[in-house]
């Protein structure tokens, strides 16, 4: 069989995109996570971690401050001093900010000004992951919305896409702005997004979140999916509200409001 | 074919090295961009989209207007368009071009890029936006090199070019598409929640596009010998004006749903861009002059008589793409972030490294769109007078 260079180039441009079509098409949709690696006795396992905040225990701003501190001493969380380019994982912010919509003129002003604790939902149908064009952000299998800061390209589109303002972009280099860099712990580069973890590299050790951990039981922390867990028996004796939770994407944290006890009791205090 | 762009006037050597310098001051500014990132840039935690996104966005349409040429060319045999169909085709490329540079320029890392294609996510609408775009890219420069080239010879172009033709069609439609689901689908952000995203995208692509293509043929037709046609121009005026007339449609629609139903997340975002929110109110004094150029472009083009005046029609054009400009390429991006999550107003403006770096890549646009241009307007002076089919 004899072929020109015409044909030749053809054919060979044809196996090529075939083959390069077929590599993409085969890769597997699930991959290994690299925790299944290093999975120790300890090791802390969910179908889908979620936390309980429980607002009656937070009263004086040094209960917000130590359980946010936590979080951002140890995972090396910059502070720029400015709000553009600000990078939170946990933080502060009044009923109104927090529940937009479902605030009142009338409700108890220490409840409309009262500041909550807010971190990234870990939705169960999170629209980031959905979103994420390179699969930098993703869901791992224990329900934590993770990212790889080694795989994101930068775009921004999980930060349009959280209805819960969760994420944060390193708009700078953000070394320079880590008061007391914890080596344990790795710093992020310029040009990435990131968010709370739940502390995966706790659980991984077998411990609790760091937030949980320093709330002094202000913060709740469990398997959603085991009717045995502690959140599940909060959730079972307490009404809790998840914020913004008619867009359906299930966000995994929920809160116990501080309703003022005169409110109860119908105006006697019994505090 | 490409040596044509390499001899010509001193005019158009100005040009070339008037727009290479622009590139230059850009490349440098981004550089600096490189190195300490995003920051220098207006854009914030809270209003992370900005300038770079918006002429993204404003810019797809461009690309996908050529259509409005290549529709009534190929498929309804409109003669009238086989001289300006080729400055159609090649605007598209030069605007694509401009796309992939700003979503570059918009990256935090952007030597990472190639990721989307490593790591395919269908599930992603940025990932079938790449896959979309460059594959439209790809499609307008072989037709129009294609169909040139054949001009160039005297011959009818390839038989495998027609399908590609067709091709571009459905696909010029879907590039716009795609880029309205990055925004119309997004839970929280009700300013682009909306389902007319996606047609409203359309529309004001196909007045702004074609208005831009009016302004180039009347330049071209000025400085050079090829003429791409009064009644050419002319009909794609009318085009031009029932396009407008769509997009303002679709816009008066998406406030009445917001105005009436008076739901606050929908009323803030046009509040805040038409009147100002809590205090804020930057971007007012442009969206009203988009509303008015968009009212002056409107009452220039309906009438036939005032169209018909080719200054007039040119006026139109400038004020309608300026107002689209203005609309689509910054409004409709930030009115998306403010109020932000927590219903509290963080405002954006685009600093001066920001600005450089957005003006030096439309000169890359222009320098891509004038060699483009030299190329077609050299082959069609040298067969002028010789009509062909194809």
């Amino acid at each position: 069989m004899s072929m020109d260079r015409r044909q030749f180039l053809k054919i060979a441009g044809l196996s090529t995109i075939g083959i390069g079509a077929g590599w993409i098409l085969s890769r597997p949709g699930e991959f290994l996570e690299a925790s299944q690696f290093l999975q120790t006795k300890e090791f802390l396992k969910a179908k889908q971690w979620a936390m309980v905040v429980d607002m009656r225990k937070f009263k004086t701003e040094e209960d917000y401050k130590k359980v946010i501190d936590a979080c951002h001493k140890i995972h090396n969380v910059p502070d720029f001093g400015n709000p553009k380019d600000e990078i939170k994982w946990i933080w502060s912010d009044t009923f109104e900010h927090a529940f937009p919509g479902q605030e009142s003129e009338f409700m108890p002003e220490q409840m409309k000004h009262k500041p909550f604790v807010l971190l990234c939902n870990h939705c169960e149908n999170p629209p980031c992951v959905r979103v994420c064009p390179t699969k930098a952000t993703f869901k791992r299998k224990d329900g934590i919305t993770m990212q790889d800061p080694h795989r994101c390209i930068g775009c921004r589109y999980c930060m349009a896409a959280c209805p819960f303002g969760a994420r944060s972009f390193n708009y700078r280099d953000p070394k320079p702005a880590i008061k007391e860099p914890n080596p344990e712990y790795p710093t992020r580069m310029i040009g990435v997004v990131e968010k709370c973890t739940f502390c995966e590299e706790r659980l991984a050790k077998g411990q609790m979140p760091a937030c949980v951990e320093a709330s002094n039981g202000a913060l709740a922390f469990g398997d959603i999916s085991d009717p045995n867990s502690e959140v599940r028996k909060i959730l079972n004796a307490n009404y809790t509200i998840r914020r913004k939770a008619e867009l359906g994407t299930r966000p995994s944290v929920y809160y116990i409001l501080d309703i003022p006890t005169s409110v109860v009791s119908g105006g006697e205090s019994n505090a | 074919m490409l040596e044509k762009a390499l001899v010509g006037s001193k005019r158009y050597w100005t040009w070339i090295f008037f727009l290479l310098g622009v590139v230059g001051i850009g490349f440098i500014t981004y550089l600096q961009q490189f190195k300490l990132g995003l920051g220098i840039t207006g854009l914030s935690r809270d209003v992370s989209w900005g300038l770079y996104i918006g002429q993204f966005t404003f810019l797809v349409g461009v690309a996908a207007s050529a259509v409005m040429l290549v529709i009534p060319y190929y498929l309804h045999d409109f003669k009238k368009f086989s001289k300006i169909v080729i400055l159609g085709e090649f605007l598209a490329v030069s605007a694509v071009t401009m796309c992939i540079l700003f979503i570059f320029v918009d990256m935090g890392q952007p030597m990472r890029i190639m990721n989307v294609m490593l790591h395919p996510t269908p599930n992603s609408v940025m990932f079938w936006d790449s896959v979309v775009l460059g594959g439209y890219l790809g499609l307008n420069i072989i037709i129009g090199w294609a169909t040139l080239h054949a001009d160039k010879k005297g011959t009818m172009p390839a038989a495998w070019v027609k399908p590609l033709i067709y091709l571009s069609i459905p696909w010029a439609v879907s590039i716009h598409t795609v880029t309205a689901f990055l925004y119309a689908g997004l839970p929280g952000r009700h300013f682009w929640l909306s389902a007319i995203m996606a047609a409203r995208f359309l529309a004001s692509a196909f007045a702004g596009g074609p208005a831009l293509l009016i302004i180039l043929a009347l330049i071209v037709r000025k400085f050079t010998k090829f003429d791409p046609g009064k009644e050419a121009i002319q009909a794609i005026g009318k085009i031009v004006t029932y396009a407008m007339i769509a997009n303002v449609f679709f816009l008066l629609l998406e406030i009445f749903t917001a105005a009436y139903s008076t739901i606050p997340g929908h009323t803030h975002p046009f509040k805040y861009l038409y009147f100002g929110l809590e205090g804020h109110a930057r971007l007012v004094p442009l969206m009203w002059t988009s509303s008015i150029l968009a009212i002056v472009s409107l009452v220039l083009l309906i009438f036939p008589a005032i169209r018909r005046n080719e200054s007039m029609l040119a006026l139109a054009c400038i004020s309608l793409f300026v107002s689209l400009w203005i609309d689509k390429g910054f409004g409709l991006i930030i009115g998306g972030f403010v109020p932000n999550m927590f219903e509290k107003v963080t405002e954006y403006w685009p600093t001066l490294p920001e600005t450089i770096i957005t003006i030096s890549v439309w000169a890359v646009g222009f320098l891509v769109l004038t060699i483009l241009y030299k190329v077609a307007v050299s082959v069609r002076e040298e067969t002028a007078g010789v009509e062909l089919e194809h």
